[in-house]
């Protein structure tokens, strides 16, 4: 079966409440959205299905009018409209839960609900009672047990969650976009989601559903789109769908990118992690890591793999585990022991957690090794020069002077500053997170290739990523995470697009759901 | 850098002109032996001041300075009513001690109990007032309590400046190195500009904001005992709302309220310009009602200056400004 572009002609414009026609959004070096379309129809569940960065997000907020397409049009009820702000979009009935709830925890429930749009009564003010009478119809429209007068800060995650779906639907919704509603819930409280998007169902809301697992997907979806790196790939009825059809959708493309993978000498154990685990975050993660090597650790995101390296670096403690290095049990309970132990780590949202703006380059590099360019607390002025100066060479850093301040570099050199501090510390085990995440294709490569060095020069490195070409071009070995677990460890033959994808959403290789 | 460095040069300009100005219609002020005594005069605030710009790059803020001095200052004085023959070495180091120990207070519970930092030194600030009640149950100690050598160590003169002068530079001397040279500076410095990445790079933000606390306290309580020897009494209500002053000339002197940026060579300039304010107006003749209206609208200024340095820092996009900045 071959699902490309519909093969559902069957009423396809039966129903349509929404369309997005050959919508085009770009950003600074990327094309987030490239000639996508997407329906709704009234009364059913559309799964939009994709990889991490496949632009399921930029859709959301194109619907929303937090972004204007550049291209394209969206239709409703047949008419081209255009959201210039999401207000607009709330007018036209075009409403969403995202990801992250943003509530009010001082305000009363009704207060939530209607936040920006209260009903006015006389002389402008707000008419509190119509406004509390009006959320208790929603709350029991959606067979949501609060009160209206109810403190939000007094209610449990699943009853907030409920209230952010009253909110979306106050405005008179006529399509409900649900954007990883399930990430925080609980098993129970996901049944009484389900069961409400049956009512809404029921009512003839048509429902862009966006999820990472696929047995929800299957579970309530009634229609399905896939997206792959920005661009339409696939539509159809659930019904007409194997899980297999949709992974190969979701990842089929050729590993087309170059990656300079230098086969590097693989020589002894230098990490071994047994049995790390953490009382909410992650669990029983064990593995060893040889010098020379690179090891992947895939997963979507929210798998726990950041959360894994930030214990691993002491920054929260673990509730139990072990690391060696060098086969001898080494205790990190602090960033300070793990760079003293030759682990280092450099993390993914770099703006804020990698450098210090407000100081000059040279200052930012020998930060974590002010240790061994002073003596009795006081810094060596020429020593620490010397030192900065070494490794900004080493990664061709070019700068006026090492006086300048990191904030009036351009992205592409904070970012060598960042890996350059790192490096100065002369470290055994280097943990990059998303190391390529928000950088234009040619200073990919120049990353790529800068890991394989390390690597050739004796270095262990992990590499956090949520790319699979990235994650197949550059690893030895690789290790899958979900839901706070390794799930498998792959290398060689057993690497492939479908696989890594496989474990990360939990079909086993089989073929049935995990 | 530029700009800090700029700011600083527009201070220094300022303090200028407005001796220029005084001096033209009172020439007696800008005599040298008036200058020194209001740069002696001015010595505490700025010493103050630095403890006060070291909590501030870390992001926290010490409101209890004028509590602590106010304590320290008392306890010296007691010290010394009881066992005048003390020589003054012992009591500057009680001093310092005893400071110490009142900002790892604040220090300990900004760090270990994660208060927020305003809460804790309002709280600290209110309770070393009290204790200063309960040590003397309101009772004033007066000058002909303490002893000579007590009250006369600050003003003795040194080529021709007070001791009390002469500390000012020797603490300022010390905080320039520790703040440029030491690790402990850097880490200062570090946190206050990014507490998330200070951790990443193994740097202990707690432990961080607790030194910079011990450092404010240990200055405070020197500058207690200088100040009770100096105007030779000490009460519940000495130096009272003297930490409004120390944030005022940190905050003017560029110290940014944000944390991570600020110089001690501009919490020094601050100070003076404070100092230069309060010493002429009186002799000018301007109410001294005036000297309040100024320094407010000094302070306004200057968080206006750092405000709109920090806005024009935008991003470089284009390659050919990269190397221009």
């Amino acid at each position: 079966m071959e699902p490309r572009k519909s093969t559902n002609p069957v009423n396809a414009d039966q129903g349509v409440v929404l369309r997005l026609d050959g919508i085009i959004k770009t950003f600074p070096g990327v094309k987030a959205l490239d000639n996508v379309r997407l329906e709704l129809h009234a009364g059913e569940v559309t799964a939009l299905i994709g990889e991490n960065g496949a632009g399921k997000s930029t859709v959301v907020k194109t619907l929303t009018g937090i972004y204007q397409p550049e291209g394209g049009q969206i239709l409703l009820d047949g008419m081209a409209i255009s959201f210039s702000t999401p207000q607009d979009a709330a007018d036209a009935g075009v409403t969403a839960i995202h990801q992250e709830t943003v509530l009010f925890d001082e305000l009363s429930v009704a207060e939530n609900v209607f936040i920006g749009h209260a009903p006015k009564g006389r002389f402008g003010l707000i008419d509190t009672k119509l406004m509390i009478e009006k959320t208790a119809q929603i709350l029991e429209s959606i067979g949501a047990k609060i009160s209206a007068g109810a403190k939000l800060k007094d209610l449990g995650i699943a009853s907030r969650h409920l209230v952010a779906i009253a909110r979306a639907l106050s405005v008179d919704a006529r399509v409900v976009i649900m954007d990883e509603p399930t990430a925080a819930l609980s098993q129970t409280e996901i049944e009484e989601l389900y069961e409400l998007v049956e009512t809404l169902k029921a009512q003839g809301k048509a429902i862009l559903f966006i999820s990472h697992k696929f047995d929800e997907i299957f579970r309530i979806a009634d229609r399905y789109t896939v997206f792959r790196d920005g661009q339409f790939v696939g539509e159809g009825k659930m019904a007409n769908v194997e899980e297999a059809d949709l992974v190969q959708m979701m990842v089929g493309r050729a590993v087309d990118q170059l990656f300079p993978k230098r086969r590097a000498e693989i020589g002894e154990e230098v990490l071994t992690v047994a049995e790390y685990s953490h009382p909410t975050e992650f669990e029983n993660i064990s593995f060893s890591l040889r010098r020379g090597e690179i090891l992947g650790f895939y997963g979507l995101v929210g798998a726990g793999r950041s959360e894994f390296m930030q214990s691993l670096i002491g920054i929260t403690r673990p509730s139990k585990g072990k690391v060696s290095i060098d086969g001898r049990v080494s205790v990190i309970r602090s960033p300070a022991a793990a760079v003293e132990a030759g682990i280092v780590y450099v993390p993914e949202d770099r703006g804020r957690q990698g450098t210090i703006l407000d100081m000059p380059i040279f200052q930012n590099v020998t930060l974590p090794s002010l240790k061994k360019t002073s003596r009795d607390g006081f810094i060596r002025l020429a020593e620490e020069f010397a030192l900065a100066r070494e490794y900004t060479e080493r990664l061709d850093l070019r700068a006026a002077s090492l006086d300048t301040h990191v904030g009036a570099l351009s992205g592409g050199n904070q970012q060598k500053v960042v890996i350059a501090k790192w490096l100065a510390t002369k470290p055994r085990v280097i943990i990059l997170d998303e190391p390529t995440k928000g950088i234009d294709i040619g200073s990919k490569a120049a990353v790529h290739d800068f890991m394989s060095e390390l690597a050739a020069q004796g270095l262990s490195v992990i590499m956090v990523s949520s790319e699979i070409p990235e994650i197949l071009g550059m690893s030895d070995r690789v290790i899958v995470m979900r839901e706070g677990r390794m799930v498998a460890e792959l290398q060689d033959d057993a690497l492939s697009p479908e696989t890594l994808v496989r474990h990360a959403v939990g079909i086993n290789v089989e073929g049935g759901l995990a | 850098m530029s700009a800090l460095k700029s700011r600083e040069a527009i201070l220094f300009g300022a303090i200028l002109a407005l001796t220029t100005v005084i001096a033209t219609r009172f020439p007696g002020f800008v005599t040298p032996t008036n200058l020194v005594s209001v740069f002696t005069d001015t010595s505490p605030l700025m010493i103050l001041a630095m403890g006060q710009m070291v909590v501030i790059l870390t992001r926290c803020i010490d409101l209890s300075v004028a509590a602590n001095l106010a304590l320290t200052g008392m306890v010296c004085a007691m010290i010394n009513v009881a066992m005048p023959g003390l020589p003054m070495v012992v009591i500057l180091v009680v001093a310092l001690i005893l400071g110490a120990a009142l900002g790892a207070i604040n220090g300990i519970l900004v760090w270990k109990l994660s208060i927020p930092p305003i809460v804790v030194t309002l709280g600290t600030m209110t309770i070393f007032r009290g204790i200063i009640f309960l040590l003397t149950e309101g009772k004033w100690i007066n000058a002909h309590e303490m002893s000579p050598h007590f009250t006369g160590f600050p003003r003795n003169e040194i080529l021709g400046m007070p001791v009390l002068g002469w500390i000012g530079i020797i603490v300022a001397l010390i905080m320039m190195v520790v703040m440029a040279r030491s690790t402990m500076g850097r880490a200062i410095y570090a946190v206050g500009g990014n507490p998330h990445a200070a951790v990443y790079t193994g740097i202990d933000v707690g432990k961080t904001q607790f030194y910079a606390f011990v450092i404010s306290g240990t200055l405070a309580g020197l500058t207690g005992y200088l100040w009770v020897a100096r105007y030779s009494v000490a009460y519940v209500d000495i130096a009272g709302g003297f930490e409004l002053d120390v944030v005022a000339a940190c905050v003017i002197g560029g110290v940014s309220i944000a944390g991570g940026a600020g110089t001690v060579f501009g919490t020094l300039l601050g100070a003076l310009f404070l100092g230069v304010v309060k010493n002429a107006l009186p002799v000018v003749d301007i109410s001294p009602f005036w000297q309040l209206a100024i320094s407010g609208a000094a302070i306004i200024v200057a968080v206006a200056f750092n405000a709109k340095s920090g806005r024009s820092k935008g991003r470089v996009i284009l390659k050919s400004a990269e190397h221009a900045q």
